[in-house]
């Protein structure tokens, strides 16, 4: 339930709200966390809010990972569909 | 022994071998969170662990220790007819005294799951004719969301959205398990993700006034390993600290702004968890400038007396005094298709993570 994943900042609107792209699926999410982000940063994720702007490469290497094993198959899904 | 599963089986393999050359006794190590839980069962980490260390399973899946009376409460709001309930998917098929979530949207209560806090501020907005409720459970990872959804309601002046809080915190309730007689825990696996929000700080009494060794790691098989031998390495030189295997999603001091926006919304108060009991400064309360935004004083509710469910042990589970396994109901009446407690529904949980992954019905090594 506590899981984060990273995510890279494609645009942030006038409400400090991101989009950006997990594993290829666009999502809107706050950054009122992370006030320091800016567009092309990395950022963790979890349930539509960046918690910590973090290194590209830590992103990048946690990217593939969840790519080469779905590690958490049968979970709750990693991008949830839109509510 | 198949190492194919390991992320990094080189890496992996050099790790167990550390691991087994340190020099200690018997060693209980737990476990705190839900997600090491199942990346430990997932991997078959307890197997590969020299004989002398056990890793037990600790309180750190939020569904699990949530309260029957806060899921009887949530089940309460879900059944007046104004309330829109909003939740994460874990919660829904929890089951309380008498019902679940699932159940009450079966049953054709408008219970939603949502992705977010966001989702349900945002549903909010669309039903203005409603109440619209968020379940909030979860720990230190989630609650500067919901902190955050509550300031931005206000600063929208939405009238209709309210939260129904049961949102625990970590720290004092491992001190509660260290002082428990019941169970000898040596050190902790502490949570990756709940550490990323408050550092490492809050879990620094541990070690210094208990003399119990923490290590806050991610939740890679190698991540684990890594934390595993790092507390070894503690107890075999006699140390006792807090020190962080997981610097790339955990800086010391934590996220201050997600700090600061939980102690402008939130305060201490006390939690009741699942299987210890009432643990006072464990809880966060919606402080009394919100009180608008906190659907317990918003919208009263007659609530039924609670009924602990018959045969479940995982209060004990949740200690670490119990294995799933012990349990008389394990893989017999109860399995995930048809969980009889909240360990086995939530994915998270340890009768789960037991059942899914391991030869279940006897130890795993
Ligand atoms: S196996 Fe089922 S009944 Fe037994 S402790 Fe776990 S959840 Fe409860």
């Amino acid at each position: 339930m506590c899981l984060a994943i990273p995510a890279r900042i494609a645009s942030i609107d006038d409400n400090r709200m991101a989009t950006v792209d997990i594993l290829g699926v666009s999502r809107v999410v706050s950054l009122d966390l992370v006030p320091e982000a800016v567009v092309d940063d990395w950022v963790l994720v979890h349930a539509g809010f960046a918690l910590q702007v973090i290194e590209e490469e830590y992103a990048v290497e946690t990217l593939e990972l969840l790519k080469s094993v779905p590690f958490f198959e049968d979970q709750e899904p990693l991008i949830a569909e839109e509510a | 022994m198949d190492l194919s599963a390991f992320r990094d089986p080189v890496i992996a393999r050099g790790l167990i071998e550390a691991i087994s050359k340190t020099d200690t006794g018997p060693v209980k190590i737990m476990e705190v969170c839900g997600t090491h839980t199942v990346s430990i069962a997932k991997n078959g980490l307890r197997a590969v662990m020299p004989e002398r260390v056990t890793l037990l399973s600790g309180p750190g899946c939020p569904v699990c220790v949530t309260a029957n009376h806060d899921i009887d409460h949530a089940v309460a709001l879900a059944q007046r007819p104004d309330v829109i309930l909003t939740t994460f998917g874990d919660m829904m098929k929890v089951p309380g005294s008498y019902s679940s979530l699932a159940r009450e949207k079966a049953e054709g209560r408008d219970v939603r799951i949502v992705y977010s806090p966001l989702d349900a501020l945002a549903l909010a907005e669309k039903e203005p004719g409603r109440e619209v409720v968020f379940v909030a459970v979860g720990f230190e990872t989630t609650a500067p969301l919901i902190a955050s959804a509550i300031l931005r309601a206000q600063d929208q002046g939405l009238e209709n959205f309210s939260v129904f809080c049961a949102h625990k915190t970590v720290p004092i309730a491992l001190e509660a398990l260290v002082n428990d007689p019941e169970v000898q825990i040596d050190a902790f696996i502490l949570p990756g993700h709940v550490s990323t929000i408050i550092g490492s700080e809050p879990y620094r009494f541990l070690a210094e006034r208990y003399g119990v060794p923490g290590v806050i790691t991610g939740f890679e098989p190698v991540d684990v390993l890594q934390g595993v031998y790092m507390i070894l390495k503690q107890l075999e030189e006699g140390r006792a600290e807090i020190e962080i295997a997981y610097h790339r999603g955990v800086l010391p001091e934590g996220n201050p702004t997600a700090q600061a926006i939980v102690e402008r919304v939130f305060e201490p108060t006390d939690a009741d968890w699942r299987g210890i009991g009432v643990i006072p400064g464990t809880g966060l309360g919606i402080r009394e400038e919100f009180a608008r935004f906190d659907a317990a004083r918003r919208l009263p509710v007659t609530l039924p007396e609670p009924k602990e469910i018959k045969g479940c042990q995982c209060g004990e589970v949740l200690r670490g005094v119990t294995l799933p396994f012990e349990c008389k109901l394990f893989a017999r009446a109860c399995t995930p298709e048809h969980p009889v407690g909240p360990c086995m529904v939530s994915s998270e949980g340890s009768c789960a993570a037991y059942y899914r992954f391991t030869d279940y019905g006897r130890p795993e090594s």
